[in-house]
């Protein structure tokens, strides 16, 4: 028989409300253990009720209570809801009382993802929407948390519905060709090139969803980094970035010798802002080497960099190059500059930031859209390739194969099978028979 | 008479005369009873054999030296190749059936088997004793034995035909039915509903304006549907088509309400990709008219089936209908056309041999298990024999791979899946058919079929050889050979600088002309041989990549799950989930795979579950 889990569900104490959850085929009796209800209480109403200790009677907290009775709720089974004070003492208090109750009931502590994990096992959500609830739950960024909600309300997996669908009828009228053409029923000029059309289509749609930007880049943050010549104020900026003292600011040229990585969240977006060693033209200092090494390496994959050399000495082509330093005496603008700023005194930081996130705009999801897992953009990306595959091949049996293995990608996507929804969908649209 | 056997078939249409060969070739004592020993192979319905699916069902029964190619064979009057401008693998071989010839055939080549006794009577009742088959006993009262029997029982269990408003008891026209026997089932709480299927009216030839009809030819290449049948023995006749046209459909219409589909008489479901006409108006209204092709039924008859139009409106309506259509303006009737409402047995009660799980030696084949088609209930027949055989022999059971032949996928979905309406073959529900072709049956399955002790001796030489020459074609075939060498050998290819074998070359359309030149052994064997041979290099890459897919399979295929395996005690299944896996009762974790609706956690659910019972099993130990 299945546990019955408990865990605190809420945000770690203190706080000022604790919610303690109970999922399993036990938790109703559980419950009225420490309730000390002889009724079960009434289902799916809120309660104020007393939880007592079931082994000393002692009171441990005044509760708000939820009894939800399976297979109706989030986990599919029955789950009871205590939302206790938030103290770290009460907390502890009624986790403890709960866990000596393991010897009398098949009872534990929940594994971390657990609830999710039933969840999902009992069909109450598919396997989109249960990673989109994990990213819910770790959402720090609010473009992080938007996305989430898209994936977790089942947006994908209804796009997803849909490009099965497409794929479906496409697979219906293959096989009717097939299986069905020299039966005049299946009108055969025309459904062929028909089915090379909604082929396409389809590849394109999905091919689209492929170009959207992914949940590991959303989570992760946007790799910013932060180069230029030794002493160009490399470290100043990225402390008034970040908001605190990362890096170590002097004027001595080569301070900074290795990559130093921050992570942080302007307007909303995760970013993990790098600050590079000065990209001296020379060095002895071997260590010094090895930090200019890295640097070239961080600003070739960077999602941006912001360059603060001479503009004609810039790494990328497409590099924000800023003036970092006008408040010095000695500042001058140099020809090319994208932007003067002075990390010192705050002059024209809110405009760079503002530069900053128009240039990662496509970087991150737009209102309204979500972003794919790695997992699931390498499915799409598998069925886009045998897709393009299909249509290259003039034998139907061979675009039949590669529309047979798409379905099964797909099917491993969304967690379904089944040739017999394949063949619904062929009788649903043709008159066939001799 | 005797009345002592290993094996009792009861039914003598294609299932049954399968399964009582297959048993005989076994070695088993075997006895078919029927109500009548002159309508043993008779052919109810359309008398073609073969197409798409089911084409390849005939090729395979061949393979494992059944009756119904050398049948059909005997009787050929019309061939064609259906999708011949398609790929290899859906081409399906059918041919048109001379109705005495095939059945002389059949009753013939059961004649000429060893071990086979032909008992005209009805079986009424099958006696049990302690949870097991014992036999069969006839209306008469007697009592024939055997270890097992294999149901094959057609449309004869609790038949009921259907013409308009008349309504008569009986599994064909003017046979009765096995109603006695059917109670009988019902009384062993086997799971039972009903199917429907129709038959169109029969023609007088003589009355058909043939002249102003197009004709249709027979194909002209030497083909036939058994392997080793060496020719065409039968003079060839062509077909005519014509069609429904509006006043057709308007006839039909007004008969609509009289009709047995519509008035709720016929409980059961019909074939969805086999409608009759008046399912076809109703359903499709649009169109303006369907094809129906005009099928000699033999040599030396007049008789005509019209290929299309199968109905059970009442007898009136079928003449005016008939009338409005091009070609049949003065046709005579002489058998109108009449739906069939009969009893199955749901096949999730049978396992991968065929048996019922819940009464050992006891096999079911054919109609009964709610399929259509002579070539489904044939392939059954040799499934449902050949393990009642083993069973009574003490053998070791026939299972076929839904990864090796058609015959494996239909017993698996059918055990599985169960059915809505009669089951018919059909290529789209084979996933591995780039390998499981019609022109190949010969190389997937008749080496299994001898390891089975199902071949003949005639076959078993003719196969050896055969494999022989495929070997030796195969080796020089892997010879390996450089963009240059070709080049140097006068063939010009896609100077890629791979090396490639013989085989690899084949695919190239540049070889297409010149592969039979650069292997001289390849020339020299019999033109199939060599089609098939350079069929499999056509798609060998495409095999190859499924090769990965089928050994996960294959891996999952021996994760067996016990009969006794409780879903109930699984968190992750869902009432609907559980109720499939417990009507279909998986073997393995792959067949549970294959169930509509399980998802991928439910079977690692499963797969848990599994492994710590077996693991918990071992500590008891």
């Amino acid at each position: 028989m299945t546990d019955t889990i408990f865990a605190l569900s809420s945000g770690r104490p203190p706080a000022a409300i604790a919610v303690i959850r109970i999922s399993g085929p036990h938790s109703f009796a559980i419950h009225s253990l420490f309730t000390k209800d002889a009724t079960p209480s009434q289902p799916r109403a809120a309660h104020v009720r007393a939880l007592l200790d079931p082994d000393s009677g002692e009171v441990l907290d005044r509760a708000l209570i939820l009894c939800l009775p399976g297979p109706d709720t989030v986990t599919g089974e029955d789950l009871v809801e205590w939302h206790c004070h938030g103290g770290s003492a009460v907390v502890r208090a009624v986790l403890a009382a709960l866990a000596k109750q393991e010897n009398a009931f098949p009872l534990r502590e929940a594994e971390a993802g657990e609830f999710t994990r039933r969840s999902f096992e009992n069909g109450r959500i598919d396997l989109n929407e249960a990673e989109g609830l994990a990213d819910l739950l770790s959402a720090e960024t609010e473009s992080q948390r938007r996305a989430a909600i898209m994936m977790a309300d089942g947006h994908f997996s209804r796009r997803l519905e849909d490009w099965r669908g497409r794929l479906l009828a496409c697979s219906a009228q293959v096989e009717s060709l097939l299986d069905f053409s020299d039966e005049d029923d299946v009108p055969d000029e025309g459904l062929e090139s028909g089915v090379r059309k909604n082929l396409a289509d389809l590849m394109l749609d999905m091919a689209a969803q492929l170009s959207a930007p992914s949940a590991e880049r959303l989570r992760d943050g946007i790799h910013l980094v932060l180069a230029g010549p030794p002493n160009a104020g490399k470290s100043t900026l990225l402390n008034a970035l970040a908001g605190r003292e990362a890096a170590i600011v002097s004027d001595i040229a080569g301070t900074t010798r290795d990559r130093i990585e921050v992570p942080v969240s302007l307007g909303g977006v995760a970013f993990v802002l790098t600050d590079t060693a000065g990209l001296a033209e020379t060095t002895d200092d071997r260590i010094e080497q090895i930090g200019i090494d890295r640097a070239k390496q961080a600003i070739d994959s960077a999602d941006i960099v912001l360059w603060l050399g001479a503009p004609d000495d810039s790494p990328r082509e497409d590099a924000i190059c800023v003036s970092a330093q006008m408040d010095r005496v000695d500042w001058v603008e140099s020809e090319g500059t994208t932007i003067c700023i002075s990390a010192r005194t705050g002059k024209n930081m809110a405009v760079l930031v503002e530069m900053i996130l128009n240039k990662v705009k496509h970087l991150i999801p737009t209102e309204g859209s979500y972003a794919l897992h790695k997992r699931q953009r390498d499915a799409v990306t598998n069925i886009v390739q045998l897709l393009r595959d299909a249509q290259l091949e003039t034998d139907l049996l061979i675009v039949a194969e590669q529309l047979r293995l798409s379905r099964d990608a797909m099917d491993r996507l969304i967690g379904r099978s089944g040739v017999e929804d394949m063949l619904d969908s062929l009788f649903s649209r043709f008159c066939i028979g001799k | 008479m005797k009345t002592d056997f290993d094996v009792i078939v009861i039914g003598g249409g294609h299932a049954g005369c399968e399964a009582a060969m297959a048993a005989a070739r076994k070695g088993a004592r075997t006895a078919l009873i029927t109500f009548d020993a002159g309508t043993i192979g008779a052919m109810s319905c359309n008398p073609a054999i073969g197409g798409l699916g089911k084409g390849h069902l005939v090729r395979e029964v061949d393979a494992f030296d059944g009756i119904i190619a050398r049948a059909a064979d005997d009787a050929a009057i019309h061939h064609r190749m259906l999708n011949s401008s398609k790929g290899k693998a859906v081409q399906g071989p059918r041919v048109q059936a001379d109705r005495t010839l095939f059945r002389a055939s059949v009753q013939r080549q059961l004649a000429a088997q060893q071990g086979l006794t032909i008992i005209a009577g009805e079986a009424a009742d099958l006696p049990v004793k302690d949870g097991a088959i014992t036999g069969v006993e006839l209306a008469d009262g007697s009592i024939v034995t055997a270890a097992a029997v294999v149901l094959a029982t057609g449309t004869f269990l609790g038949g009921k035909l259907f013409r308009g408003e008349e309504i008569s008891i009986g599994g064909r026209v003017e046979e009765r039915a096995a109603t006695r026997l059917g109670e009988r089932l019902r009384g062993l709480g086997l799971p039972l509903s009903r199917l429907k299927t129709g038959t169109p009216a029969r023609l007088d030839g003589r009355t058909i304006n043939w002249a102003i009809l197009d004709e249709q030819p027979s194909d002209e290449e030497g083909w036939t549907m058994g392997a080793m049948a060496g020719g065409r023995k039968v003079p060839q006749l062509a077909c005519a088509i014509t069609r429904t046209n509006a006043q057709t459909h308007d006839i039909i219409r007004s008969g609509l309400d009289r009709s047995p589909l519509f008035s709720g008489a016929i409980e059961g479901k019909g074939p969805r990709y086999c409608p009759s006409i008046e399912d076809k108006i109703f359903r499709f209204g649009d169109r303006d008219g369907h094809q129906i092709f005009l099928e000699p039924e033999g040599l030396n008859t007049h008789l005509v089936y019209p290929n299309g139009i199968s109905t059970s409106l009442p007898v009136d309506i079928q003449w005016q209908m008939l009338r409005s259509i091009r070609g049949l303006e003065k046709v005579d009737m002489v058998v109108p056309g009449y739906a069939v409402e009969y009893d199955y047995v749901d096949p999730r009660a049978l396992d991968r041999t065929l048996g019922l799980l819940a009464m050992p030696g006891l096999y079911c084949a054919g109609q009964i298990n709610g399929t259509t088609g002579y070539e489904e209930a044939s392939a059954q027949g040799l499934v449902a024999g050949a393990n009642a055989a083993a069973y009574a022999l003490g053998q070791d059971a026939l299972i076929l791979e839904r990864t090796g032949s058609y015959i494996g996928v239909m017993v698996d979905d059918l055990i599985l899946h169960g059915v809505t309406e009669p089951y018919r073959m059909l290529t789209a529900r084979a996933e591995y058919r780039l390998r499981l072709r019609a022109d190949n049956a010969t190389t997937r399955l008749t080496g299994q079929a001898l390891e089975h002790g199902l071949i003949g001796s005639e076959r078993r030489d003719w196969f050896l050889r055969r494999m022989e020459q495929r070997d030796s074609v195969m080796e020089e075939l892997s010879i390996e050979k450089s963009p240059n060498e070709l080049a140097r050998e006068g063939v010009s290819v896609r100077q890629d600088g791979t090396k490639r074998s013989l085989f690899e070359w084949a695919r190239f359309p540049e070889m297409e002309k010149v592969i039979v030149d650069l292997a001289p052994l390849l020339a020299s064997v019999d033109a199939d041989l060599r089609d098939e041979i350079l069929e499999d290099a056509h798609y060998a890459p495409y095999l190859e990549r499924q090769s990965a897919e089928i050994e996960e399979l294959h891996r999952n295929e021996a994760i067996r799950i016990p009969a006794t395996f409780d879903y109930d005690g699984i968190g992750g299944l869902s009432l609907e989930m559980r109720e499939r896996l417990l009507a279909a009762k998986p073997e393995t974790l792959a067949a549970a795979s294959r169930i509509a609706g399980i998802t991928p956690a439910a079977l690692a659910a499963i797969l848990v579950h599994i492994r710590r019972r077996s693991e918990s099993g071992g500590q008891a130990a």
